[in-house]
Formats: structure tokens, sequence, C-alpha cells
């Protein structure tokens, strides 16, 4: 078995270059991989293509690498809360692809299952259809193919050596999906732990699918939002 | 007079019967999940992967990792579970999720929905909202009646980019709660005080 485990983000991120396409997971700042996305802003690289639901928030996350100009193309659904992105996509300095969430999820399942496309009725009748196979089933589905990437940065609470990880509450959404779907997977986690620390009925993600891990470090675990119950 | 935000979240909550699946969207719906009765037994569904939401967290439960699609920090309740994306729009797509509550900019007569993006001048982007619209049982509208320029969002037909097609099944704004029906809406109730004027649909687009 190769050695999977690194020292940091730097030694994990070596062979990233520009025009790489990246998978970044977590739903907003929830579940990000800071120390990667830290390390891709001090990298020398540009033209990069990033797969992520939101491409950070108001000067976090991937939007620290989104204001030096390094990414020439965006995958995404969700581009409120993020002006540094509207800004650039309405003004055409930054080509962004918008995808529903739901097939934004199974184009980047699809490319780590093996599947080579599917109809799905999201986005019939909308711009999302426009060159794209339309079929009948029951109602009229379109045909949507995997997303694929060259690397996925992901941030999981554990991982033991082999890379098998378990995510903490909601912080798993896109991060196991781009596990599968990229060809290189670099995984930052909370705890890195030895093999057999994660029981196997607990695993969510099966090492498999990963191929290199780094203890992380300094850890800001951002909340975008913080609303308490109201005390009367 | 028409109806306060709260009074809105009030109607919506009354069209959804107890026990059910409910996903909400960001925007004016989050609200409902801090009102509904817990003996509605309702399950709340958050597309980023949570089924089980039950209002907002005290200060010694606030989480970083546990939060709704609006990115805002949650509580959840007994019973509640956790799931990656694909599951959660599989829930979704899949039909299991009951009723779904959205925001929206523009609903016509035909039930179709935009709310994502004014060409040119704005865009959010659609998040979950095509496939919620597609694959929820039940589509309701919760929406300010009039856009900034004070016209009624209730219209003949869609001028914005579609979030889909004959999707929309009730909506509830500040002045009522109306239903797209055979090409017309059919007015379920009018806020006290609202009068056929006050809505500024074209009279014909309304059903008698």
């Amino acid at each position: 078995m190769t050695e999977k485990v690194f020292a940091n983000a730097k030694a994990a991120l070596f062979d990233i270059k520009s025009g790489s396409s990246i998978m970044s997971g977590g739903f907003g700042l929830c579940g990000i991989a800071e120390n990667c996305i830290d390390t891709l802003a001090e990298m020398d690289i540009e033209n990069l293509t990033i797969i992520s639901n939101n491409i950070g928030n108001s000067g976090r996350g991937l939007v620290k690498i989104l204001i030096q100009d390094k990414i020439k193309k965006a995958y995404c659904s969700y581009v409120g809360g993020n002006p540094d992105l509207e800004e650039r996509m309405l003004n055409g300095s930054v080509e962004v692809e918008l995808v529903p969430q739901g097939t934004f999820s199974e184009r980047i399942r699809a490319a780590g299952m093996g599947i080579r496309g599917f109809y799905t009725p999201t986005g019939h009748a909308t711009p999302v259809a426009e060159g794209k196979e339309v079929k009948n089933f029951d109602i009229p589905c379109i045909l949507e193919t995997p997303l694929h990437a060259d690397f996925a940065i992901i941030k999981a609470e554990k991982a033991d050596t082999y890379g098998n990880l378990w995510f903490k509450e909601s912080a798993r959404n896109f991060s196991p999906l781009m596990a599968m779907a990229a060809k290189m997977t670099i995984v930052e986690v909370e705890h890195l732990v030895e093999m057999g620390d994660i029981l196997p009925e607990n695993v969510h993600l099966p090492g498999i699918f990963v191929q290199r891990i780094f203890q992380g470090i300094h850890y800001k675990n951002e909340i975008e939002f913080a609303v308490l119950k109201q005390t009367k | 007079m028409p109806w306060s935000k709260e009074q809105m979240a009030q109607e919506v909550i009354q069209l959804i019967p107890a026990n059910s699946s409910l996903n909400l969207g960001i925007g004016l719906p989050t609200m409902i999940a801090e009102l509904i009765p817990v003996h509605m037994h309702l399950m709340i569904h958050s597309e980023n992967g949570v089924l089980g939401v039950e209002g907002r967290p005290g200060p010694d439960s606030i989480s970083s990792t546990l939060i709704n699609a609006g990115k805002e920090t949650i509580a959840i309740k007994k019973g509640a579970s956790f799931f990656d994306s694909a599951l959660s729009f599989g829930m979704i797509r899949g039909g299991h999720i009951d009723y779904c509550v959205l925001g929206g900019m523009e609903v016509d007569v035909t039930g179709s929905l935009a709310n994502w993006m004014i060409p040119g001048k704005k865009i959010t982007g659609m998040g979950g909202a095509m496939d919620l619209v597609n694959g929820a049982k039940n589509i309701i509208i919760m929406m300010t009646h009039f856009n900034k320029r004070g016209d009624s969002k209730i219209v003949k037909s869609c001028q914005l980019p579609l979030t889909g097609k004959n999707v929309v099944d009730t909506i509830v704004t500040d002045y009522g709660i109306f239903k797209p029906h055979k090409n017309r809406f059919k007015i379920i109730k009018l806020a006290v005080g609202s009068s056929l004027e006050s809505l500024k649909i074209d009279k014909q687009l309304l059903e008698n």
C-alpha cells in the first residue's frame, strides 16, 4: 500500500499547477478544506477550473483565490452572498456555469461511479436545458453528464491512515462525492487516527477513494450566520 | 391590511398537514422553522444534508457544522439524520419530500416560477430550487405581493428566466393565498381589508 499520509498542505498539493481542475468540498464555509485553500492562495498558479457549490463567501474560503484572479472557470449552484463572484460573472472575467444543486451533486457522483450520463427533470424548460438532449419519460427530462476533476480538496473531521473518513454533522455535503470523482483526492483532517480507530460501520467514505491525507492546523471553522434561540 | 411576515408564515403552516416532510427555501420561508408547533411532528429537510431541523441552538450547542441551506446555525430534533448532497437531492428528486416552501420573483398563471436571476443585473443562482420544484410533491411560494417597482409578482406570464414550468401549487403573499388554475388564479383567501383592486392583478386573470 502506498503511503498516503503527507506532512502538510504544501506537501500534499505539490503537483497542482496552472490549468488544473479542482473540486472543493463544503457548503458555504461549512466543511471547507481551509489549509488547502490557504495553500492554493500562496501558490504561483492560474487558469484554475474550480468546482464548488459556493466558491466561498465575502472574502473567505475560495474567494481568497478568486480575488487573486486564479480562477478561469467555476462550476457552482449558488452565487448569493458572494458579491466578488457575482461581479466577475456579470462582467465576464470568470466563466461561471451555474448548475442546479441536485444536478451538481449527481454529476459529481456520476463521475465517481462510472455513470456516463443521466436524465433528470431538473432544469427542463429553463436556461439550464439549453443545448441539452430532451427525452420524454413520464415527464420531459434533460441529459446531464458527469463532472470530473484532476484534484479534490476535502476536509473531514477524522481520517485513519488508509483514508477512511468520518464527517461531523452537516459538514459532509459534497465532500464524499468529490472524493470519488477526482483523480487525486487530498483530505485534511481535524484528527488523524490509526487504522481501526474508526469502526467499519462508522466509515462515511471508504479510503479507496482517498490518495493523500494530512493533519490540518489552525482551523477557524467560521460560522457565516450565527442565529441563536430567542430567549423569552 | 397586508399580512406581516409572521402572519404569512402562519398561513403557510396551516397549509401543511401534521407528520409531513418539509423543505424550506432561503429567505422568507426560513422563519417558518421557528414557528412550527412541536405537536405537528414535521420533519424539516435542509438540502445541505439534514433531516430533522428544529429551530435554533442555544449558546452552548451552537456548532459551525450544524447549519441550514441559508448557512445559518440550527438545532436538530430527536430522530434527525445527516447525509451527503447526492442522497439529500435523491430525497428531493425521488419524490420523498411532501412540501417545499420557496421564495419567488414571479409566478404566472401556468404555475411557472422565476426566482434565481435578473438578466444583466442580479444573479443569486438557483441553488437547489430547480430540483425542489420538480421533485417535492407540493410547492408553496411565499413572497411579498409586490416587487420594488410596485408591480404584482403574480403575473400572466413570467418574464424572468424560469426556475421551473408548471410547478407551483399555492402562492402565499402578504395580500392573500392564490392557486394557479386553468390559466387563471383562484383566490383562496385574502388578507382582511385587501380588495381585489389592491392586488394589481389583471381582472381577467382572476377566477370567479
